[in-house]
Parts: structure tokens; sequence; C-alpha cells
């Protein structure tokens, strides 16, 4: 076993410093590899993060969420709807909740107007998200004025700005009490925009749900475990088109690595006539050569790596983000949790060595089994 | 479901390896045919230039399928989360009757690539290489298989359907939707422990003795192949039916994937590789004894045999010491 170290340690010592003597060839095979592990691995590591944070987001959601509907399209939840609910067995609480959307003329942004249940804002008064703070340029204590559907001015105090490490969540958000809610929007009494129940136990959810539908047969409940696979589905869905529309990025580097690996200058040519003269056998060139893109792979991989990791986490995915995070005016800035997963690290793994290594197959084994008195010759 | 990078990723392995077999099968038959070590021809030179290439491509195959391995249960693990029902591995994999034939075939065509590998290793020690023939034979039986991995994988992940809210109707959970199969069933916990240590027990002595042996005795030889692939039953059995619920702490958790999982702090890779190296490596040892009487093999098959069933006696040992420590330090208290 020794031994055995003993040799592979010496042909990756030659296999070193002969890429170190064809600096040019390597580098540009390493640059492009690099690009390569960086691209496919920002896309892996910004949607991975992206996923994580919407896992995060909901996990303080509600189980099930209530909506009703009338031919199809959502609608508000009538008086007495919730009563008819009654008492479900595993469900520790049901709420009313009360929120829509505003169109702000002078943005051309949508706010997302909202009546909390957890804390009282006073009549007059209303809690903004980050967002709202930058664009509009409020501070607490500044007023607003907002014109409300039926064409009237209403004018609120801003009483707190919403802390910004939420903002993935709250960067649109406008908070303000019931009463102000139903007079700007001329929300009919007694009614709801949908209803939100709080299941203890999550495998009692879809029996809750069921019962739902069963006894409120005009409504749909979406379940917190739906929004969060559907969500999961579109953030690999997305990362999926973008590796699949990278493929040719993929087969091109392919190609790139054959045509390196198979075009040996006259010097390389000569270093394993050389080598097979003085005693080298045809499996030791291949371990050479072996080393060799297995350096090249690992230097490459990890550089690459490291380069996506900085991209997405530091300078918050610059160069891709616009075709993976979509699309809003008031756009949140958020920054993202770093995270490694070994998945992805696998999957990464298969689209970029994986290439190289049946790529760069046939070009070693013809430059390993070259005759070395043919070599010598020409 | 295609879309999914993993899956993208484990198709293209799979596509990739049936691709290189696929390449190698006509060289292969004609090697089968032609194949003459004493023979100057150009042929032979030709056929003997050649092996060092499809080795190199087997190889590279093997070294994927076992990576395959890996991606494929790790990734089913990861899709649990689309399915209503599926907690872990067991539901995603249950999601349509592919999902464990192709796990199954996953892990044949993994064994099967460990013994290829061992025997082109001690080939490749001889001088005159005796195994050649035998070696692409077996690569001809190898392409099927992978084709059959492809086959069961590809229709596996093209009937997936995550089960997400469309914009029509919101439940997608309605009351017809059946939910996944979660569960493994398994056997009695006395029964189970008594089967587990009788099997592995006997793996690693048997192991031991062989390798005592230098690998001379060519029926203990054979013992360690047959023993090691009962070992790694009775094993998978054991974690099926009481090693997990002593790493869950829960009587009724049977399930061999979810230990893989970082609530349970990856404990399971300390069993699976240890496990997964030992019946390998056991397999081999039982393969490569059959070639001693080869002349040339001689001195070569035993020792590599007697490596290997070290490498299996420790595999299995390791498994076993770790999988005692994590049911005596367990606070379940499964049997009185």
């Amino acid at each position: 076993m020794n031994r055995w170290i003993e040799k592979q340690r010496h042909l990756i010592d030659f296999t070193a410093s002969s890429l170190a003597r064809r600096k040019g060839k390597s580098l540009g095979l390493l640059v492009v590899y690099t690009l390569l592990v960086f691209v496919l691995a920002s896309v892996s590591l910004y949607t991975h993060a992206l996923r994580n944070e919407a896992t995060r987001v909901l996990a303080g959601t509600p189980e099930v969420v209530l909506q009703r509907l009338i031919a199809g399209r959502h609608d508000l939840i009538p008086p007495g709807y919730i009563e008819k609910i009654g008492r479900v067995r595993g469900v520790q609480k049901i709420e009313g909740r009360l929120w829509g959307y505003y169109y702000d003329s002078v943005l051309k942004a949508n706010y997302t107007f909202m009546v909390p249940s957890d804390r009282r804002i006073a009549e007059g008064e209303i809690v903004v998200g980050p967002a709202l703070e930058r664009s509009r340029g409020l501070a607490e204590g500044n007023g607003i004025s907002f014109r409300a559907y039926s064409g009237e001015l209403h004018t609120f105090i801003v009483s707190e700005v919403l802390a910004h490490e939420s903002e993935l969540v709250n960067a649109d958000l406008v908070l303000m009490s019931e009463a102000d809610f139903r007079r700007f929007f001329a929300y009919p009494d007694g009614h709801y925009t949908d209803i939100a129940l709080w299941v203890a136990n999550p495998q009692e959810v879809r029996n809750v749900g069921l019962k739902l539908i069963n006894a409120l047969p005009d409504s749909r409940p979406i379940l917190r475990e739906e929004v969060l696979r559907t969500y999961a589905s579109i953030f690999d869905w997305r990362e999926g088109m973008m590796l699949a529309l990278l493929s040719a990025a993929i087969l091109a580097f392919g190609i790139f690595a054959w045509e390196k690996a198979a075009g040996l200058s006259a010097e390389e040519k000569r270093e394993i006539g050389i080598l097979k003269a003085i005693g080298w056998e045809t499996g030791d060139v291949i371990a050479m050569k072996f080393w060799e893109g297995f350096l090249v792979s690992l230097l490459a991989f990890l550089l690459g790596y490291v380069a996506a990791y900085v991209h997405v986490f530091h300078f918050e995915f610059a160069l891709f983000a616009p075709v993976l995070q979509g699309w809003a005016v008031l756009y949140p800035s958020f920054a993202l949790t770093p995270k490694i997963d070994g998945l992805q690290v696998a999957t990464l793994f298969v689209f970029s060595v994986l290439p190289y290594t049946a790529a760069t197959l046939v070009p070693i084994w013809r430059a390993a089994t070259t005759d070395p008195d043919t070599v010598m010759r020409s | 479901m295609i879309f999914q990078p993993a899956i993208i990723a484990l198709l293209l392995a799979a596509g990739l390896s049936l691709a290189m077999l696929a390449t190698a099968s006509p060289f292969a038959v004609q090697l089968i045919r032609h194949w003459d070590l004493g023979s100057g021809s150009e042929r032979q030179l030709r056929l003997e230039r050649l092996t060092y290439l499809f080795s190199m491509m087997v190889a590279l195959v093997c070294g994927l399928q076992i990576l395959s391995t890996l991606l494929f249960v790790f990734n089913a693990d990861k899709m649990s989360v689309m399915f209503v029902g599926a907690m872990c591995a067991v539901g995603a994999l249950n999601a349509n009757a592919y999902g464990f034939p192709a796990l199954y075939a996953q892990l044949a065509l993994f064994f099967f690539a460990s013994t290829w590998l061992a025997i082109n290793r001690l080939d490749n020690q001889a001088r005159d290489y005796p195994l050649t023939r035998l070696k692409y034979v077996l690569l001809l039986a190898y392409a099927p298989l992978a084709a059959l991995v492809l086959y069961l994988q590809f229709n596996y992940f093209i009937r997936l359907e995550a089960d997400v809210i469309t914009s029509c109707c919101g439940s997608m959970f309605s009351e017809e939707a059946d939910t996944v199969a979660s569960e493994v069933s398994a056997m009695a916990p006395r029964q189970a422990i008594a089967l587990f240590y009788a099997g592995l027990g006997t793996a690693v002595l048997l192991a031991l003795w062989h390798w005592r042996g230098a690998g001379r005795r060519v029926w203990s030889g054979l013992a360690v192949g047959a023993s090691s692939v009962v070992a790694f039953f009775a094993a998978l059995m054991g974690i099926v039916a009481f090693v997990s619920l002593y790493i869950y702490e829960h009587p009724h958790h049977h399930c061999p994937f979810c230990i893989l999982k970082p609530e349970y702090d990856y404990q399971g890779y300390l069993l699976y590789v240890p496990l997964f190296a030992a019946a390998a490596a056991g397999l081999a040892a039982g393969v490569l004894t059959l070639f001693a009487r080869r002349p040339s093999l001689a001195t070569l098959a035993p020792q590599a045999s007697a490596r290997l069933a070290g490498i299996a006696a420790a595999g299995f040992a390791l498994f076993l010491a770790v999988a005692s420590f994590m049911v005596l330090s367990s606070n379940l208290i499964l049997l009185e």
C-alpha cells in the first residue's frame, strides 16, 4: 500500500510540474472550466437559498387558508361563514383576515394593505414596510395620503417602519386598523378577505381540509404544505430550465476539453515518447494523464464554487438574478442565508467533472498508446 | 418533473454510462472471439491497445454508478416534500411503481460494478492478462443492466407528478387523491436481532478466517462471498426492524432512509458506508478465489481475495459496532 501511495505521489509531482511547464494551455482550460463551474454553481446555490428562504418564511404562516369561490373566482367571506365552520377538532384558532392590494399611481406599484391580528394599530396610523420607506421617503411621524378607489383622499401618520430583516415578506406591506381598512376600501361590514386556521398536529391538516370542503362546498382550502410544494417545484423547475439551457454550454465545454486534450503538441508527444522509451508503461502514462485531469478538475471546481459562493451571497447574484428571482417594482432587497447542500454539490459534480472526464477519455488513451519510436522519429 | 437538476444529472449519468457501454460492446464481441495473447498479429496488437481504452471507460462507468446510487437515494429523499403523504425517500419512491425497482436495479448495478473493478484490478496485475475474456463477457452482461437502469429511472421520473396548487382548483389534495405509502413493513424485533447478529457475526468470522489463511482455501473464499450477501440482507433487515427504531426512539418508525437526514445527524452514513464497502469487498473476495486455479494467478488471486476479505471483516465489524452503539445509547426500550 505504501509503495502504491509513493508511486502516485511521484506521478502527481511529475504531472504538476509538467502542467506548470505548459502554462498557457493549462491556464486556458482552467479558466473555461472554472467559468462553467461558476455559472452552474451560482444557479444552484441561489435557487437552493431561495428555496430555504421560502420554507423559513412560510414556517410562521397558518396551516390552512380558506377562500370562498364564486364562479371559480375568489370572493369575500360573508357574515356568518366562520360560525358555519363551527368547531373543527384539531383546529387551535380560526380567524377572519382582512387584506387587499392598493395601486399607487405615484410609484406605479402595488402595496399590500393588511389588518394585523397580533397587534393593535390606532386609527389614523399606519405601519409601513421598508420598501415603502425607501421609495416614498417615509419615516416615523410622517404623514402620507392615499387616494381610495372611491376617489376620496385619506391621510395617515406613519407610526413605525417594519424591520429590514424580514424584508422578503414585508417590503410592500402597509398595516392599519380594521376601521381604517373598512373605511378606505369601503369594505362591507362583517365580510372578510379569507379565513386562516391554525392546526396543531401536522398530520391532521389534510383531515381538517376535507372537513372544511364538506362543510362549505363553495370554499377552497389552501394548505401550507401545498404552498411550500408549489414554491419548491417552481424553483426546481426554474433551476432545471436554466441547466437545460446551459446544456449547450456544457456540450461546448466537452468539445473544448476534447480538442485541448487531443491537440497534443509536438513537445508533449516527444515527452510521452521519451517516458515510454525509458520504461514507463501505458498504464503509467494513463495514470499520469488521469492525475492531470483530476488536478485541473479539482482546482476548477474549487475556484468556480468559491467564486459562485461569493457571487451569490456577497454580490446578491447580480449577474443572473433577473432570470431566476422574478420581478416587481417594489422589489425587496434581501440577503440570503448561505447554505451548502450535499445533493447540490454532487449534482454540480455530474454536470461539470463528468463531461470533462468523458471527453478526455479517448485523447488520453490515444496519447498513452503511441509508440515511442513513431513519435521520436517524426 | 424531469426538469429537476438532480434528475437531469441522474439521467445524464445513466445515459452516458449506457452510451459508453454500448460503444464498448461491439469491441467486446470482437475481443471475445479473437483474443490470443500468444499471437503477434496486427489485430491482436490493436485489441491489446483498445483494451486500455475500454478498461478506462468501464472503470469510469463503475465509478459513476457508485456516485449515482448515492445521488438517487439523496434525491428521493429531497423530492419527498413534493408528494402528499410522503415523509421521506420511501414515500417518494412509492410515488409510482417504478421507484423501488429503479433503486434495486441501481443497487445491483453498484455491486456488479464493484466486482468488475476488483476483477479488472486483479487481471491487470497478472503478466498474461488471464481474465480479459471474462471481463468482456461480463461487460456484455453489464450493458443490458445499464439499459434497464436507464429505462426504470426514466419511467420513474417522467411519471412523477408533484402535488402542487393549480390555478383552477387550489386543493389538489382533494378527497380522491391517494396518499403514498410512507412506511415499510418489518419483522418482530426479537427475531430480527437474533438474525442480525448471527448473520453479521458469521460474516465477520468467516472473512477473518479467510484473511488469516491468506486466502488459500477456495471454499472459505466462497463462504465469505455467500455470507457477505446474506449479511448484507440481514443488515438491511435489521436496520428496518430495530436499529432505526432505536435511532428515532420511536417504536413504529421503520424507515431506512430517514436516518440519512440532518434531523438524525446523518447517522445513516455511519451505517451504510461501512456496510456497502464491506458487502462489495466480501462479494469480490468470493469471486476472486474462483480464479486461484489459473497458473498466473496462483499467488495473486488468493492475495487479493485475502485483502478484500480483511476489508470486509473490518467493514462488517465496524458496522456492527456502530449499530450496537446506537442501540445501546438510545433511550428507547423495545425489549423488556
